[in-house]
């Protein structure tokens, strides 16, 4: 099991600071969440919601088609409110880290990576547990586009 | 110097006003020699995506709890923490927060150990205010460090350690937690574990009240006859029980024994901040499972 090489950069950069820095991380990278483009923006409730997340987060997965090149690249799409800047920050993560990258590469990251960022002692378990939902999911469709 | 209350009528009808203001009283006493707005919530960027201006933030991840001992911070952390924030021990603090102040009267119970004597919340909390388009800003106040005493941490009144519980089955005990981790189905995620216990169910006796009943939908606590309601005649409580409170980590019953202690004036309310993380992982310890609240003598091993 490998990471892709944004995400390991962003699981370093985590992991050379202290754990006020990494708060600060995480609320830049909850800035950064880029808006839906239009075709989601106009059918959110289309995507698919992570039950799993304290605030209501919903993420769309598109995988390219084979057609396209052998690696069918995934390109992932992220909605939560502003008043949610954790859950955003999350998903910042995983968008940064994993979008544009091969389906094999985001099959191939540990389900746990995330305990590499060291967020344990600034958020809650239940938190981090959305953000495992949240990859679960996104492998989860991943894994369907590329069997259909 | 503590601040006047607010003479609110729907605050006055409860046991203890004083221990509430209004997004009103606050707005207009922003900034007044004596007051410190303290922002507390489970989001912890929250604060710093916004906050209302002047307010200092408590992390109660990061500052209320000892960083290694399953405890909260000591008399000299406390005070330090206070210090920090321009808080001295006259200072009227008001808390708020998001998800209808859960971390708020949290921060606000951790406040209560030290004994800290003006301590309010801001009814509605963060979600009100924001809801009333009233100002807020990303500016984080420079506190002067001030001289907050060390205050030695006092863990028999208003505080309950398993030990003390298990002495205590038999009377009333509050559930705070969701219908289904009361009766120990709980969400079931593959891979997932399950809220951190090995065992799930409830303190024999327990009474099931999820905290956010007590919440209306603008994020106030409900008026003292709806909560009289759910308490007294629902439950069947009285305001000279001694009950405990617990959650799965005892920030959702801090806002219970907010409610009990505060709202409806019960004498008698301990949080048992252990709560099911311990209970549901402590050896040889009665525990019910179902909808009914069970008895500790049906289920001692």
């Amino acid at each position: 099991m490998t990471m892709p090489p944004q995400l390991l950069e962003l699981v370093e950069e985590f992991g050379e600071v202290g754990p006020r820095d990494r708060v600060q991380l995480l609320l830049e990278l909850s800035k950064e969440l880029p808006e839906l483009p239009q075709r989601y923006a106009d059918v959110a409730e289309s995507m698919e919601q992570v039950y799993e997340c304290q605030s209501p987060l919903f993420l769309a997965v598109e995988v390219e088609p084979a057609d396209a090149g052998p690696e069918r690249r995934v390109h992932l799409f992220f909605s939560a409110p502003q008043e949610a800047p954790t859950t955003r920050g999350f998903a910042s993560i995983l968008r940064t880290g994993l979008d544009g990258e091969p389906a094999a590469d985001v099959l191939g990251v540990p389900d746990d990576f995330y305990t590499a960022l060291g967020l344990g002692p600034v958020v809650s378990p239940l938190r981090l547990r959305g953000m495992a939902a949240m990859l679960a999911r996104i492998k989860s469709r991943v894994r369907g586009a590329v069997a259909a | 110097m503590a601040l006047p209350n607010d003479p609110d009528p729907k605050l006055a009808a409860y046991a203890h006003p004083e221990r509430l203001v209004t997004t009103q009283w606050l707005a207009d006493r922003l900034g007044e020699p004596g007051l410190v707005v303290v922002e507390s919530d489970e989001d912890v960027l929250l604060y710093d995506i916004g906050h209302i201006p002047g307010a200092v933030k408590v992390d109660w991840h990061m500052e209320l709890n000892d960083p290694v001992t399953r405890d909260y911070v000591d008399g000299t952390g406390f005070a330090r923490l206070c210090g920090e924030r321009g808080i001295t021990r006259d200072s009227t603090v008001v808390f708020y927060g998001d998800r209808n102040n859960w971390w708020a009267t949290y921060a606000l119970w951790v406040f209560s150990l030290f004994g800290h004597p003006d301590v309010r919340i801001l009814d509605g909390g963060r979600a009100k205010w924001m809801a009333e388009g009233r100002p807020m800003t990303t500016e984080t106040p420079t506190a002067e460090s001030v001289d907050y005493p060390t205050v030695e941490r006092d863990d028999a009144t208003i505080r309950a350690f398993k030990d003390d519980v298990l002495a205590h089955l038999g009377r009333p005990l509050v559930d705070v937690r969701s219908p289904g981790e009361y009766t120990g189905e709980l969400l079931h995620m593959p891979d997932y574990p399950q809220e951190g216990a090995v065992r799930g169910g409830h303190i024999p006796g327990a009474a099931n009240v999820p905290w956010a009943r007590a919440a209306a939908d603008d994020a106030t606590f409900k008026t003292r006859p709806e909560l009289e309601a759910i308490y007294q005649e629902e439950q069947g409580l009285s305001p000279s029980d001694d009950v405990v409170a617990y959650c799965r980590i005892g920030e959702r019953s801090s806002h219970t024994w907010f409610v009990l202690t505060h709202l409806l004036g019960f004498d008698t309310v301990r949080n048992y901040d252990g709560s099911w993380t311990e209970w549901g992982n402590a050896v040889r310890v009665p525990i019910a499972q179902g909808s009914e609240r069970g008895s500790a003598e049906g289920a001692r091993p």
